[in-house]
């Protein structure tokens, strides 16, 4: 498979939000505004192609070497908390903004399972370094593109005139699901 | 085996503690402890009304003495006197302001232009041929002011015009900038004699728009015994700082535009 083919397949086709539906967590807490939708994709872009990066290493030069793969979960979970605190350190210092509108949505992209699961995935599709950095980034972007569209969409509800009953999260997961549907669309294009 | 499990973990945690000790040093953020403890005081309404972004933003402002104590509209005195005091500094003392709305026309005294059916919004109405009123400084009713008071201090009243529960109010200003006709002004409480009217139209177009409207007669300005009221552009408007509340203007205005909104609510 081409590098290319690989990131649209993890950009669109596998989208991890919206045909995985890895991460839903963030994509429905964090996606008010466009503005943090943005901020939020930056910081799981980062935090995953830094952890996708690390995670491989230590899998092949590591666990493999020792023998000791079934630790593969703990040990990357380690890893990705350590980098969520280090983005946070970072963010707090570089745009306090920005840090307080993530709120507690970032910490908790260390439980993001988008994260490990990309992590995972690299290891269990057999991806050579360069594949995966490509793959990592492709589906990073996915995940942004996902939030910032559904924050605009969300944007636009905000305005209109919807059933008592069905404002709020309610409008948002059927929106969501109508998004992940047109994603659909894209399913077949790489195989 | 079981040592290679121990070590790779322990290893990698270790390393991963070391990172994040240099990163902590690198990226360390100066806190003044004061900030949490004076944000603590604060109502925690994040309404923004003291033009901060939240309060954890004003208590950072007053810290740092680029806001001064009494910034905050929702404070009580008590509030406010526990914040200086903390602060070791004196409070100047500030009259409270309330959130006045500036328009009586609603269903029963404005004439209508059109049936609304849109997004229930003042914003969208204000956007279609100019809003539903004749009036085109009416309030169109929707309340989006009433949806933006974070203390519930508003509703909507019977004739479509937003009511204000002093008691209620805050001054944040929120409703303030939510009314696209800038119809609502944040004024003091000990001043309650208002001119309920925004209309800058010509007298007769006015009165084909409106019952109350102000038609720019200058009855009030002539009676004023104070000199506080000063018609501009057909629009009576009365200084508070110079306004003795004597009630005469209430009593001469002959469409009702001037109110004692102490004694008569609209």
């Amino acid at each position: 498979m081409s590098l290319f083919l690989l990131f649209v397949s993890a950009v669109l086709v596998n989208n991890f939000v919206l045909a995985r539906f890895l991460g839903i967590c963030p994509f429905f807490g964090v996606s008010k505004k466009v503005e943090t939708a943005i901020g939020m994709g930056l910081a799981v872009t980062f935090v995953m192609a830094v952890a996708g990066i690390i995670t491989w290493i230590i899998q092949y030069a590591v666990l493999d070497r020792l023998g000791v793969g079934y630790l593969q979960t703990i040990v990357f979970i380690l890893v990705i908390a350590a980098l969520v605190q280090f983005v946070e350190m970072v963010i707090e210092k570089v745009s306090p903004d920005l840090y307080q509108s993530l709120g507690i949505f970032l910490p908790l992209i260390t439980t993001n399972c988008a994260i490990l699961g990309a992590a995972i995935i690299n290891i269990q599709s057999g991806f050579s370094f360069v594949q995966m950095l490509v793959f990592t980034i492709g589906s990073a972007l996915g995940f942004t593109l996902a939030l910032v569209l559904f924050s605009g969409i969300r944007e636009r509800i905000e305005l209109s005139d919807i059933p008592f009953y069905f404002r709020g999260l309610p409008v948002a997961f059927i929106t969501a699901g109508i998004l992940a549907l047109a994603f659909m669309g894209f399913s077949g294009l790489v195989k | 085996m079981m040592i290679y499990a121990v070590m790779t973990l322990s290893v990698t945690g270790f390393l991963a503690g070391l990172g994040l000790m240099y990163a902590s040093k690198k990226f360390h953020v100066e806190k003044d402890e004061r900030i949490a403890e004076v944000n603590s005081m604060l109502p925690a309404a994040n309404c923004g009304g003291c033009g901060y972004p939240g309060c954890m933003a004003l208590a950072e402002a007053i810290v740092k003495g680029k806001a001064p104590v009494n910034a905050c509209p929702v404070c009580s005195k008590e509030e406010t006197k526990m914040i200086a005091a903390y602060l070791g500094l004196s409070v100047s003392a500030s009259v409270r302001r309330i959130a006045r709305v500036r328009c009586n026309g609603g269903c029963e005294n404005g004439i209508e232009k059109y049936n609304y059916y849109g997004p229930r919004d003042c914003h969208s109405v204000v956007m279609l041929g100019g809003g539903n009123k004749v009036c085109t400084y009416a309030c169109v009713g929707e309340g989006s002011c009433v949806k933006s008071c974070a203390f519930g201090a508003m509703r909507m009243g019977k004739d479509k015009i937003p009511v204000i529960a002093p008691e209620k109010c805050t001054a944040c200003g929120a409703c303030v900038k939510a009314c696209p006709r800038d119809l609502i002004t944040l004024l003091p409480e000990d001043k309650p004699i208002v001119v309920v009217c925004r209309s800058k139209d010509k007298g007769p177009d006015v009165k084909k728009a409106c019952k109350v409207g102000c038609i720019g007669c200058k009855m009030c300005e002539k009676k004023c015994p104070v000199g506080a009221i000063d018609v501009d552009s057909f629009l009576a408007v009365i200084d508070p700082s110079v306004c003795t509340v004597c009630g005469i203007c209430v009593e001469v205005c002959p469409t009702h535009a001037i109110c004692d909104l102490k004694k008569t609510k609209i």
